[in-house]
């Protein structure tokens, strides 16, 4: 294997394992009673966000849904931050306001998690519309639910992004549940991918608990769109392994489905692949599990140890000054 | 000074607007073939090109969303919503993000997005096409709401909201349009949350904004006339909002009376006769009071939309009443 192909798998088992650690930190915070409010974790889908969003360009723009750790994670947003933004204090990505639901870091390009269902997709695809016009070659991703396909929005930007071919990706991560509804109860076409087609716009359907098929398809796509040919909708297929979110006892699903698809877990899965390929990484694969725990340790401590934001902050950032 | 109408002096900002700042779009229903609902837009497709006048599907939040995605990104979108009422279809981009986009991200966005939309009633569209629903936007924190009454205010304003770095909702009057005023030559700007005095007076104070600001200066003429001296304050912007202008004309006078179409409960009048009793109680001569739309669905008919809606005489009989003349 050539050493820059080894280099982007390691980095890439590197933002799973970061993934799946921060979010069952952030869990065991949240039952400390450290961190409040709404968290919904990605656990079980880290391959989605770490394949997709390593296909991404710097400069290209991120916009997602409320279940947002992952992507901000796999984008390149410090642990530190992020919890640190969960825990409500001033040294997070928001400096406290935002939450677990509202990542934002406009040095990433990450334009935020949206708590709003199908909210962020006729934005995302404004800042594609942007990116258009730059003309600097930059495309949006964005991601939503498979509860957002029901919403008009959706429906209004795919309409949009396929008459003006904006360079936009929307990735429909079909995680088999709206909150506790199936999703084969709420959509009428169990092809996701095939919604797209009334927009006769370009879609794939992705195995979205395999992070090579991810990467590779994601790979592709992004192609396509950057060399100007229009948007594409992909539907990657996976399954949350938590509740919808810490305050949901799962009573809409059975222990034999849960068992099933956990016997996919993307991360097990690559990190057999990766010896496969390169039986001498396992050192390296050890190495780079130890560093993320510590550095996740770590995000714990940092949140704990800073701050809350003063209460001159309640009124920042309402409104700017006129230029 | 040089006399147009409330859609020439439109017409005119927007013009100003796209030939200043190139990263300006327009992006609306029916805006460039058509040329506007209200002609605002007649003839800029043919001057900018369909690479800035947008014409959009009919999917208010999908082009209110994609102005805000624009803003973030640094281009300056100007949305028209045709009326105000169809904003509803697009109140979860404006107040669910627009509004919260900087506070959110601490500063990190912000959404320089403009939306032009048309109010009020009195033309007999029916009660989907004549609400008044801007004072719903003045109660979400992140938004600006202008609302301005004549030609100059809306020229000034506009060059105003240029440079503005949130998120404003520029409020028309669909009966406006065909008013005429006197408008200025040199390149002025009438300040975003900065109320006018447009007649003055020492008896009582009216309070209003948009078309019933010329609905209570007829009323005020008529008064003049029974000897009656009426101030007439034009709020100009509902966010934020001048009250200092507003309590400053009631300390001198001692009576305030608010005048709006919007719906009596729950309208934005009520916050203003709030305000003044709050901070000028000890000047008031008598309670603050409202001459406000009746709180029904604006019905189609005629004689009936006509006492949905305050007239100069609604509020002439609220003045007398209220200074016992």
């Amino acid at each position: 294997m050539k050493s820059s192909d080894k280099k982007v798998l390691l980095e890439q088992y590197r933002k799973l394992i970061q993934i799946r650690l921060f979010e069952e930190r952030a869990a065991e915070q949240y039952m400390l009673g450290k961190i409040r409010g709404f968290l919904h974790l990605y656990i079980g889908e880290e391959a989605i966000a770490v394949g997709a969003i390593s296909a991404l360009q710097p400069q290209d723009y991120l916009v997602t849904h409320y279940r947002d750790h992952g992507h901000a994670l796999a984008r390149g947003v410090e642990p530190n931050s992020i919890m640190a933004e969960l825990f409500g204090k001033v040294t997070g990505t928001s400096k406290g306001k935002g939450g677990s639901m509202h990542l934002f870091d406009s040095s990433k390009r990450l334009a935020g998690g949206y708590a709003i269902v199908g909210g962020q997709i006729p934005i995302a695809t404004g800042l594609a519309f942007a990116a258009l016009k730059n003309g600097k070659n930059e495309i949006a991703m964005c991601f939503l639910g498979d509860g957002a396909l029901n919403e008009g929005e959706f429906h209004e930007s795919m309409n949009i992004a396929a008459l003006w071919k904006l360079p936009i990706i929307y990735v429909c991560e079909n995680n088999q549940y709206g909150m506790g509804a199936p999703v084969q109860d709420m959509v009428a076409n169990p092809e996701i991918f095939r919604i797209a087609e009334a927009y006769k716009m370009k879609s794939v359907r992705l195995d979205g608990m395999d992070l090579k098929e991810m990467y590779t398809g994601m790979t592709d796509v992004v192609e396509y769109t950057r060399s100007g040919k229009g948007p594409y909708f992909v539907e990657a297929v996976t399954y949350r392994f938590r509740g919808h979110s810490m305050a949901d006892p799962v009573i809409y699903r059975n222990k034999k489905e849960e068992d099933h698809w956990k016997t996919l877990d993307p991360i097990p899965k690559f990190k057999e692949w990766i010896f496969e390929v390169d039986s001498t990484l396992r050192e390296e694969i050890e190495n780079i599990e130890a560093e993320v725990e510590l550095s996740i340790d770590a995000s714990v401590e940092y949140a704990d140890q800073s701050s809350f934001p003063s209460p001159e902050a309640l009124y920042e950032d309402l409104y700017g000054s006129s230029e | 000074m040089v006399e147009m109408s409330y859609r020439q002096a439109m017409t005119k900002a927007l013009r100003e607007a796209l030939l200043k700042d190139h990263s300006l779009y327009l992006f609306g229903e029916d805006i460039g073939g058509y040329g506007g609902s209200y002609a605002v837009t007649k003839g800029f497709l043919e001057e900018f090109g369909p690479e800035r006048i947008i014409d959009t599907p009919i999917s208010e939040s999908a082009m209110v969303g994609v102005g805000i995605g624009a803003a973030m990104a640094g281009l300056r979108p100007v949305v028209e919503i045709m009326t105000i009422n169809f904003a509803l279809l697009a109140m979860d981009q404006i107040v669910n993000h627009a509004a919260k986009l900087r506070y959110m991200s601490g500063g990190q966005y912000t959404v320089p997005i403009i939306i032009r939309t048309v109010t009020g009633a009195g033309a007999q569209l029916g009660a989907t096409h004549s609400q008044s629903l801007e004072g719903w936007f003045a109660s979400v924190p992140g938004l600006k709401v202008v609302v301005p009454s004549d030609p100059k205010d809306a020229l000034g304003l506009f060059r105003a909201v240029m440079s503005e770095q949130d998120p404003v909702i520029f409020v028309e009057h669909l009966l406006l349009y065909s008013s005429k005023g006197e408008v200025p030559e040199d390149d002025y700007v009438v300040p975003i949350g900065k109320a006018e005095v447009k007649r003055n007076g020492d008896e009582i104070t009216i309070i209003s904004y948009s078309r019933m600001v010329l609905v209570a200066l007829e009323a005020a003429q008529e008064l003049a006339e029974m000897d009656i001296s009426v101030e007439v304050v034009d709020l100009r912007s509902l966010s934020p909002l001048d009250i200092e202008t507003v309590l400053e004309s009631v300390r001198k006078t001692g009576h305030a009376l608010v005048v709006e179409e919007a719906c009596r409960t729950g309208g934005f009048g009520a916050e203003v006769a709030s305000q003044v009793q709050e901070f000028a109680f000890d000047h008031l001569d008598g309670p603050v009071l409202r001459v406000a739309g009746e709180d029904v669905p604006i019905p189609y008919s005629q004689p009936l939309e006509k006492l949905a809606i305050p007239t100069a005489d609604s509020i002439i009989a609220a003045v007398k009443n209220m200074l016992g003349r």
